[in-house]
């Protein structure tokens, strides 16, 4: 084949976990969670819809739920800013976080999105404070935290609803400190080198487990796309959307669960130790 | 003979210009800035700050450590952790070689130098980013040495003062990198639970994961003049929205006058500064 060295399993991965028809926090928000109260605004600026945050229940366990939302067409890619969220998002994001922290509820949160915005108006209102705010509160949050890389993980703008007890990552997804294309514009100088920057990024589930960066995979079935119709029923049996969800439903709340049995001190422990231990040096 | 005459011999003209030049390499400096030349000396001694324009030249790690503690005494610590290549990683160049010749056109171990001494008397854990090395990237070995000088000074009530010089998270060592941010700032949330002091300085160029981490944690942060400070870099912003940048955007007067940054600090009076800052902050009895 002519275009073989134009591809290679890495780089697929990144097209499939961009893939337009890959379900959304919003589309798992549906199955997995019962009674979803969407909370708005961070109480600074404004409200940031490429982050969706509120209170649900999953299997009748009160939880707060996070996530980073892109758009399905056009319209919603404009509203949503293809996910990527600007300082007023994190910051919504950390004042739910501590309702939950407050009334003693876990947290799940979502990652999918290219990157948090590299725009005039998210610099001007302090993008890197919003980013390593989050980073420092979460790591000292007394409650259970359960991440769940769902498509794209796009550097600090993932990152920033990422520290928790548990990370949890789907099997197409990726999860990078730079995109592809931007890697390849600088160390290659030219974005078209993408392929070859993915597969040197390793930043697929199976090589970050290797790095025990995650903690665990979630298999996913061939093409379970979110059917686009308001009228679908989803089955959880049949369909392949469903059984992926229900696997992942079933996945964070067992991870909850055996959480929930440590008291908040050993918790943050963990949860320091976790990424205290991440990195490969020499000394 | 009429008076205008000459009769001495004319002044031979010398064809060789070379031996006629005054040799200044070395000696003098231009200003990037103004165009003044600088003389080195004098340069040294105003902490590298053009005497004419106040322009801050980049200053290394190990400069910075000198003028920051007292007597330019302290104790050097972990030059042992260098980074590794975990990934195997490859761009139009192996990174371990770019490691190695890192390391021998620097003379540094790493993209951060710290240390452990007394500023204005206070016990301080200093780290300082070296631009020279890898554009000042955070890889795991910069991450696990800021980690460590943290975590000494929350264990031996100390403070933290870090200078960052950064392009950002190293792209060399992938997702490992990212996590530094994450692992840094675990630590740092331990180090404001025990109540310990960390000052951050900006210096030019933040940006990136460095900015986005322990960069803007500090409990106050300074930034030397007109240093570019920042996430998302000038350029990649520029071809998100297509359109020029305003003068001075995303330098330290901007981010002083939009609330980032506590203030902006020309290098002279940095020390001075810090310990100032420190002395409100250290030895009150908890």
């Amino acid at each position: 084949m002519e275009n073989k060295e134009k591809t290679n399993e890495s780089f697929e991965r990144v097209q499939n976990a961009r893939h337009p028809d890959r379900p959304y926090t919003n589309d798992l928000l549906r199955i997995i969670f019962e009674g979803f109260i969407e909370l708005h605004g961070d109480r600074r600026f404004r409200d940031d819809p490429a982050i969706v945050s509120g209170f649900a229940e999953i299997n009748n366990l009160k939880v707060a739920v996070i996530g980073h939302q892109k758009g399905r067409d056009m319209n919603q890619r404009q509203h949503r800013n293809f996910g990527m969220p600007k300082p007023e998002g994190y910051r919504k994001a950390l004042r739910i976080m501590n309702l939950a922290e407050k009334f003693s509820r876990p947290i799940v949160t979502f990652i999918d999105t290219p990157g948090a915005y590299p725009g005039i108006d998210a610099e001007e209102r302090g993008q890197a404070e919003a980013i390593a705010f989050n980073l420092r509160e979460m790591a000292h949050l007394k409650t259970t935290v359960i991440v769940v890389v769902l498509g794209e993980g796009g550097s600090g703008g993932a990152l920033a609803i990422g520290v928790g007890d548990k990370i949890l990552m789907l099997e197409n997804a990726v999860y990078s400190v730079i995109t592809p294309e931007g890697c390849a514009a600088i160390l290659w100088k030219d974005s078209g080198k993408a392929n070859l920057a993915a597969e040197s990024l390793k930043l697929t589930a199976e090589e970050l487990l290797k790095f025990n960066l995650i903690d665990e995979i979630i298999p996913e079935q061939e093409n379970w796309s979110y059917p686009q119709t308001d009228t679908y029923e989803v089955n959880i049996s049949v369909d392949n959307f469903g059984k992926t969800a229900e696997f992942l439903k079933d996945r964070i709340f067992r991870n909850i669960l055996e959480l929930e049995k440590l008291t908040i001190e050993e918790k943050l422990n963990l949860r320091f130790e976790k990424f205290r231990k991440m990195g490969k040096w020499i000394s | 003979m009429a008076w205008f005459r000459r009769n001495k011999p004319k002044i031979e003209e010398s064809n060789d210009d070379e031996v006629r030049k005054v040799r200044t390499e070395g000696i003098f400096i231009k200003c990037p800035e103004c165009e003044n030349p600088l003389y080195r000396r004098e340069l040294r001694e105003s902490h590298h700050v053009c005497t004419h324009c106040d322009y801050h030249f980049r200053l290394g790690g190990r400069e910075r450590l000198d003028e920051l503690f007292d007597d330019g005494n302290y104790e050097k610590l972990d030059e042992e952790i260098t980074s590794g290549d975990p990934l195997g990683f490859v761009d139009t160049k192996p990174y371990i070689e770019r490691i190695e010749a890192a390391k021998k056109s620097s003379g540094l171990p790493e993209a951060i130098v710290s240390g452990k001494g007394k500023v204005g008397g206070h016990l301080t854990y200093a780290g300082a980013m070296d631009m020279s090395f890898i554009g000042g990237s955070m890889g795991s070995a910069v991450g696990e040495k800021i980690t460590r000088l943290i975590e000494r000074a929350t264990e031996t009530r100390g403070a933290v003062i870090i200078f960052s010089a950064s392009g950002g998270a190293r792209m060399q060592e992938g997702t490992l990198s990212l996590m530094q941010m994450a692992k840094i700032s675990a630590a740092l949330a331990r180090l404001h639970d025990a109540r310990l002091p960390f000052i951050s300085i900006l210096t030019d160029p933040t940006t990136g994961g460095v900015t986005a981490s322990f960069a803007m944690l500090g409990d106050v942060i300074v930034a030397e003049p007109k240093a570019l400070i920042g996430f998302a870099g000038p350029r990649v912003i520029e071809q998100t929205i297509r359109q020029k940048l305003p003068k001075g955007f995303q330098r330290s007067e901007f981010l002083l006058g939009h609330g980032m940054v506590d203030m902006v600090v020309d290098r002279r009076e940095m020390r001075e500064t810090l310990i100032r800052l420190l002395d409100f902050m250290m030895n009150k009895n908890l």
